[in-house]
């Protein structure tokens, strides 16, 4: 049968026709005011790779994203385990600490930090009335506060292509290797570890990627002070209004993004991740 | 009973697993206390608890109406992503086209994007056309980010369609119309249902893209949080978000208990 007009061709066109006018052609205008806006030319590229205060909001993100990406995935592993293999009282334990905070809004959780770290917040009362300390330590509007609040935000998402690896593996396998006389940590570093590899790198790759995107949590808890890309973007965009800078960040981030979807594409095969 | 693969269980590690879960919920529990404050400002409260916050809340005609255009910005763009995104399940699992990977590609792309990145572009377009902070321009915004995920969710209900359902369907002489809507379609209500209530809840929490495309005349619920944080944070906050937080624990709970009872009769 020819492929006339149907119902279900109409059906089927209807969102990727939508999103075609709605984001997909403004996103190629995005890259139109980023060559063009003030001037036509490659000048806010230009600026982005050149400009130092660009670089060091480009370095410290890139610092901030590496160190909450190592800590959130090996919490997160730590996490998947005890979900995946521990007691019944200790799966069902990790699992209300995985899935509540992830369905928790961002700005509640980022709040909760404040409540915590500010000047008069919870730990600071504490260690005062302990005399663990003379002074308040400063610990909200710093890189440290901003890691926090990030790596509380990214575990959640860290956690799922891990745990999701670790249920495939074949317990047999570990059997095997124990009962051939290696010892429990032989077994893990040589055998558990490498077979949960997979989602290692998903994790890695993903949480990188919502990190490198991520602005409410550094916004709240590095009060305007620990400005990062998606931040200093907002900034071109509203406060000093270079719409040209800001939709050329804008490419930039999205094709760092591009690069590492591909890179998750091709390292891994992602199909084993969503069983 | 699952079988431990490793011995891994060492005292230590179960205790950095165990703070690592108190971790998570840390920052949660911690704005407890900080709701019942009798203080006009963040503090804790001193044996002098008090419910003036959450009165303050009810009665605070601003919040009310921030309330009342979250829940109507929800509602819209949840079921029109839902609508839209079992339009695009339906279509695809019917004609089954070669270039259905570009479109589904297509359809998940504002989720693989940063949103700060869809923030820009959503500007983008909503400067051109002038529905900046307008209730039409942010329901068409929330649209743009929930419908990857209902996609998601409707993919897969139709995944587990079983094909000849169609051709018995239109070999009894039901039409295409009917066959879609009285034969296919009741054997997606759960997909749907899933798809609406994830839109519904991430449309109700979406700040990222709403901050850059409205603030003045609509102003939803997570939009007031996030100025309350950033100008001068109001116990008020601690308030709702206690509020919140006490619905999603509830419903969060209350699956994984049934899931876990159910996992247990199971085997």
């Amino acid at each position: 049968m020819a492929a006339r007009l149907n119902i279900h061709t109409i059906a089927m066109w209807l969102l990727p026709a939508l999103f075609l006018a709605v984001y997909l052609a403004p996103l190629l205008g995005v890259f139109g005011w980023s060559v063009s806006r003030p001037e036509p030319g490659a000048e806010n590229y230009v600026r982005m790779l050149t400009d130092a205060d660009a670089l060091n909001i480009m370095l410290r993100t890139a610092r901030v994203c590496i160190l909450v990406t190592l800590t959130s995935v090996l919490l997160a592993y730590l996490l998947a385990y005890h979900w995946v293999f521990g007691s019944p009282a200790r799966k069902l334990f990790m699992e209300l600490c995985i899935f509540i905070p992830f369905w928790i809004s961002v700005l509640i959780r980022a709040f909760g930090w404040v409540v915590i770290l500010r000047n008069k917040g919870i730990l600071n009362e504490t260690l005062l009335s302990i005399g663990a300390i003379a002074e308040p330590l400063t610990l909200v509007r710093t890189e440290f506060s901003v890691i926090l609040g990030m790596v509380h935000f990214l575990v959640p998402f860290a956690v799922f292509p891990i745990a999701s690896v670790m249920r495939q593996i074949d317990s047999r396998v570990l059997l095997a290797s124990r009962g051939m006389g290696a010892s429990p940590g032989f077994t893990f570093w040589n055998v558990f570890l490498p077979l949960t590899v997979p989602g290692i790198l998903a994790s890695v790759i993903i949480v990188f990627v919502f990190a490198l995107g991520f602005f409410i949590t550094p916004a709240i808890l590095g009060g305007g002070k620990i400005v990062m890309i998606a931040e200093y973007i907002y900034i071109q965009m509203f406060q000093t209004s270079n719409w040209g800078f800001g939709a050329a960040l804008s490419i930039g981030v999205l094709a760092v993004v591009a690069a590492m979807a591909g890179l998750l594409f091709k390292v891994i095969r992602p199909e084993r991740l969503v069983k | 009973m699952t079988r431990k693969p490793l011995n891994l269980q060492s005292w230590l590690l179960k205790l950095a697993a165990v703070l690592t879960g108190l971790f998570m919920l840390m920052p949660l529990v911690a704005v407890i206390p900080v709701s019942f404050t009798p203080k006009r400002f963040l503090s804790l409260p001193k044996g002098d608890w008090s419910l003036r916050h959450y009165q303050a809340l009810l009665t605070d005609e601003a919040w009310l109406a921030s309330i009342s255009d979250s829940v109507l910005v929800a509602l819209a763009s949840s079921v029109i992503a839902t609508v839209l995104a079992a339009a695009f399940a339906l279509g695809l699992w019917f004609r089954q086209p070669r270039y259905g990977g570009a479109l589904v590609g297509l359809a998940l792309l504002p989720m693989a994007v940063p949103p700060v990145v869809s923030a820009v572009i959503i500007y983008f377009l909503q400067a051109r056309i002038g529905l900046i902070d307008t209730y039409a321009g942010l329901i068409l915004t929330h649209v743009i980010m929930v419908t990857p995920f209902a996609v998601i969710v409707m993919l897969t209900a139709t995944s587990r369609l079983d094909k000849s359902l169609e051709l018995a369907s239109r070999n009894l002489g039901a039409s295409r119309m009917q066959t879609t809507f009285w034969v296919v379609l009741p054997n997606l209500k759960f997909g749907l249902f899933s798809a609406w209530f994830l839109s519904l809840v991430l449309s109700w929490e979406e700040i990222a893209v709403t901050l850059f495309v409205s603030g003045i005349d609509v102003i939803t619920l997570p939009k007031r949080i996030w100025d309350g944080l950033r100008l001068n944070v109001d116990p008020i906050i601690a308030a709702v978000s206690v509020i919140l937080m006490v619905l999603t624990t509830i419903a969060i709970v209350a699956k994984t208990l049934h899931e876990h009872r159910k996992g247990k009769s199971g085997s």
